[in-house]
């Protein structure tokens, strides 16, 4: 048969999912797999005074203990950051501080109280507008902000604003936060790393990712022949993700994902997994609970986000201004493109001839933010569509026109200058209205994304 | 509106296409199923470009030692960037079918096409020959390995740093939400009564996945509309929810009636026009909610989420 | 350590277990019946939803010592291997499984449903399902599976 694009046809692994042969990390069943547990971080900020794991080593059941002097390239992530073990400076509540393995889970928490740790704990900044304040305590060394060039903001300009706002019969602001929102996959964070001789390892991963975590899996344990140094290699490059060493060392299990939204873009438990079977020669699986997949792991971070609108009496939008606060936690992860995604699109699906976007990359002390579903968009799309009931309920006019008499059209740009060619914005509004059995005006009813604006 | 791939470009993804001696075809790709179904998806590219069933694709993406890179699952990229790799690789294979079937056939390359599991001269139902035995002659015949190979990759795109000038995506597609809402004044409840989600994704690959994928992503926006707070005491880190009981993820009860209404507005360089809608699924549920709770009550809930707490104390000040 | 007698997908299995051992523990860890999934372990997904005689739990705040001498079947039991049940049938060709984590769970809610209530209405499936979650499917067509095998398990 051929035309099966476009067909009704059933899911590839829909038989398997249903029969329940689907195998998911935590399903892989390898014998003498050992238990990893991890001891956080019980403060949002402090110094590591002092942390003893000798007791802890010779604990019944326990195979091996790990901390930051166990790890190659204590740094990682697109900009390498993040430590895989805290070794002094402790960034944010639950942060990972050590880790065992032992047979059983009674025998790794035990063993994890007998750990020795000693904290001086900081002043901790949560609020991300209090992080943006002169002399405001500092959540990591290199500031509270994200650098970009030579500013602590991204931006997108186009047009002139000021002279918008001069010329606008309306000016119509409005003030939104979009709070911290969890990925929640039914399947928690897991990692399953199987050492063999060589030492290669295969690392069974809940990973959306699987070649961006290889890389930076090889930066992480510095595996490649001939052991280039950590820090040599870091100069080298700028950055702990690599692309061409120490594959040959790694396989990389998974592709089959028990829900991802994008919390599972950041490698959240392979390398501490790698790291113990690498120290104890044997399997080691660190399945996350449920309570630390939801405080731990990354998720959507907060958005606070400004909007300012000129506004014609007709209901035409000639300038916007953005102001975005993304409250990023304590670590880079994927919060800077993030922001970038935000501030390129975040004006919305509308021909808006004047905007200025200011996105703040603004660093916590929670756990690091990161991806999730929409990534910047969700929160600007929010903003951005009670702004144009918003504005339609200050002029008075229907909302249904206030969108389709700003809306993109065929050949317009976005606020970066991408010329548009493949545009429906109206065409999709049109078919919202006859779905929902509203009745558009005749005029919008005869709107097409391929007319010329008038 | 969302964009597919990665913002700026530089994302790769590579595939393979391996025709077996008996015209089945193995895709193998990078990219990982996280529920979303490009299993599925590869396979159709895979089935109407070799012109055979469906059921006669496998996909194989499960481990880095087999698979070719794919930068991820994430972005909207794969039905778009893995789709594009795919289509690549399985043309790559399907000429190498053509260049076997030429010599079996005494006919040009050119002339061939691949249909209803046959490869034949096109439009020449009689000058057929079944792809199964195109490909073993061509394997044990001539000794091929009837492997094709496909990689996408957008140039990465330069920033003014200023401006902010740049063609940072792929393609957008666009979507718009429609909410009807009952609120209770007395307790600050709300309830959604239905929800219609109007969607332009290009090119419909396969509808049944389209629809599933937006019942979820609109499901993940009334949560975050209406329930889901990770920091209910924001900014501070007080209360945290730490079980599923506390973070109020969306039950059976608490989606409403939804429908969903599928436009096509190819895009101009997508595989068979598609557009990747994957994430933007969760975007315009949540404010439609907010907006018709306004146009129920006239209050505006621009704190998220709109718990009956925001809701009452909004009444309360709109009363005063 | 204790011994527990249980019967699983029809078949007799003696075990070593602790006070604290859980249904779920044994079934994966022991039996190595992985389709019950550990989605919480605290009792508030239903992933890895069981029938113990006939009736739907969550098996990962069940003790083990509780099942004693009691029948438990997963997914892999509700059919003869080889035959596939109504309801995969119906979850497969109404998509009513996107990853496929909660799946094995609202299967089993499903059948605990239809073994009570042949006819149900879609409120009375969304009244059984709610203890279920899923993070993909925003549950539509997982309904729709429901009430299809509903239909096909009445004709
Ligand atoms: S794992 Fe038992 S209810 Fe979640
Ligand atoms: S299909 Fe993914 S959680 Fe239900």
């Amino acid at each position: 048969m051929s035309n099966v694009i476009g067909q009704r046809v059933t899911r590839y692994d829909g038989m398997a999912h249903v029969t329940g042969e689907t195998k998911f990390v935590d399903d892989q069943v390898v014998p003498g797999t050992l238990t990893v547990k991890a001891l956080r971080s019980p403060v949002s900020k402090g110094k590591i005074k002092n942390l003893d794991i000798s007791a802890a080593e010779k604990m019944p059941g326990v195979a091996g203990v790990i901390t930051a002097a166990d790890v190659p390239c204590n740094a990682f992530g697109l900009i390498p950051d993040q430590p895989v073990l805290v070794g002094e400076d402790i960034r944010y509540k639950g942060e990972a501080i050590a880790a065992v393995a032992a047979v059983d889970e009674d025998a790794a928490m035990e063993a994890l109280e007998k750990i020795g740790l000693e904290i001086e704990e900081q002043q901790a900044v949560l609020d991300p507008l209090e992080a943006m304040k002169d002399g405001a305590p500092q959540t990591r060394p290199e500031g509270n902000f994200q650098i970009w060039d030579d500013n602590n903001y991204r931006q997108v300009n186009l047009g002139d604003v000021d002279k918008a706002f001069e010329q606008a019969d309306e000016i119509v602001e409005s003030v939104h936060l979009h709070p911290s929102v969890e990925h929640a996959p039914m399947e928690p964070i897991c990692s399953l790393a199987v050492p063999h001789a060589g030492p290669k390892l295969t690392i069974y991963t809940v990973s959306q990712a699987l070649y961006f975590h290889l890389g930076m899996l090889c930066g992480i344990l510095q595996m490649e022949p001939g052991d280039l140094h950590c820090k040599q290699w870091k100069a080298k490059t700028g950055s702990a993700w690599r692309h061409n060493t120490g594959y040959a060392d790694l396989n990389y299990v998974g592709g089959t994902v028990g829900g991802g939204f994008g919390g599972k873009n950041d490698i959240m438990a392979d390398h501490v997994a790698a790291l113990l079977a690498l120290k104890t020669g044997r399997p080691c699986k660190w399945r996350w609970t449920r309570a630390e997949d939801l405080l731990y792991s990354t998720f959507r971070g907060a958005w606070h986000i400004t909007i300012k609108d000129a506004v014609t009496k007709q209901g035409r939008i000639i300038g916007r201004q953005m102001t975005s606060i993304r409250d990023a936690g304590s670590y880079a992860s994927l919060n800077p493109y993030v922001v970038e995604k935000h501030c390129y699109l975040g004006a919305g699906p509308y021909f808006i001839p004047n905007v200025r976007v200011r996105g703040y990359c603004v660093y916590t002390n929670k756990p690091p933010a990161s991806s999730m579903r929409g990534f910047g968009i969700t929160p600007a799309a929010f903003a951005t569509e009670v702004q144009m009931d918003q504005i339609a309920d200050r002029l008075g006019m229907d909302p249904w026109e206030v969108r389709m008499t700003n809306a993109f059209r065929k050949g317009e740009f976005t606020p970066t200058k991408r010329i548009l060619n493949s545009v429906a914005v109206i065409e999709v509004l049109q078919n919202l209205a006859a779905k929902a059995g509203v009745e558009l005006p005749g005029h919008l009813k005869a709107m097409a994304s391929t007319q010329e604006r008038g | 509106m969302y964009p597919s791939g990665m913002s700026g470009g530089g994302d790769s993804s590579q595939a393979m296409v391996k025709v077996q001696p008996d015209g089945s075809a193995v895709v193998t790709v990078g990219s990982c199923d996280i529920g979303q179904g490009c299993k599925t998806i590869m396979a159709q590219i895979t089935a109407e470009v070799l012109g055979i069933d469906y059921e006669a694709v496998k996909v194989v993406n499960d481990d880095t030692d087999n698979c070719p890179l794919s930068f991820g699952t994430f972005a909207s990229r794969v039905t778009y960037v893995d789709g594009l790799a795919t289509k690549l690789a399985a043309e790559d294979a399907r000429r190498i079918l053509f260049e076997v079937a030429a010599v079996m056939l005494e006919c040009s390359e050119d002339e061939l096409e691949a249909i209803d599991n046959q490869i034949r001269v096109k439009g020449n139902p009689d000058k057929a020959l079944p792809i199964g035995e195109v490909a073993g002659a061509g394997t044990f015949g001539m000794r091929k390995l009837i492997l094709g190979l496909g990689h996408y990759m957008r140039d990465p795109a330069a920033m003014d740093p200023e401006t902010g000038e740049c063609d940072p995506f792929c393609t957008l597609a666009w979507a718009a939400s429609y909410a009807e809402v009952e609120v209770d004044t007395e307790t600050g409840e709300v309830e959604i009564l239905r929800l219609v989600n109007s969607y332009d994704v290009g090119k419909a690959m396969n509808p049944t996945h389209l629809e599933g994928q937006i019942d979820g992503g609109a499901t993940m926006g009334v949560g975050a509309a209406m329930s889901e707070n990770l920091h209910p005491f924001y900014p501070s880190l007080d209360f945290q929810p730490d079980n599923l009981g506390d973070y109020a993820i969306p039950t059976t009860m608490d989606v409403p009636d939804m429908e969903s209404v599928i436009y096509e507005c190819p895009s101009t360089n997508g595989p068979y026009g598609a557009k990747g809608i994957g994430e933007m699924t969760a975007n315009t549920p949540g404010p439609a909610i907010v907006n018709a709770i306004h146009d129920a009550v006239g209050i505006w809930i621009t704190n998220l989420p709109a718990t009956p707490e925001k809701v009452l104390r909004a009444l309360d000040a709109k009363g005063a | 350590m204790h011994t527990l007698e249980l019967t699983v997908n029809g078949q007799g299995h003696k075990v070593e277990v602790g006070l604290k051992t859980t249904l779920l523990e044994v079934l994966r860890d022991k039996l190595h019946i992985t389709s019950p999934k550990v989605g919480c372990n605290t009792g508030d997904c239903g992933t890895c939803s069981v029938l113990l005689d006939g009736v739907l739990v969550r098996s990962c705040i069940t003790n083990a010592l509780s099942v004693q001498g009691k029948s438990v079947t997963t997914l892999e039991g509700i059919i003869e291997p080889g035959d596939i049940h109504p309801l995969q049938k119906a979850f497969h060709e109404n998509y009513g499984s996107q990853c496929g984590f909660c799946t094995p769970g609202m299967i089993l809610a499903s059948k605990a449903l239809l073994d009570a209530n042949p006819s149900p209405t879609r409120d009375e499936v969304k009244e059984a399902l709610s203890g279920n979650l899923c993070r993909c499917t925003g549950y539509v067509k997982i309904i729709d599976s429901v009430l299809a095998a509903a239909d096909e398990m009445k004709s």
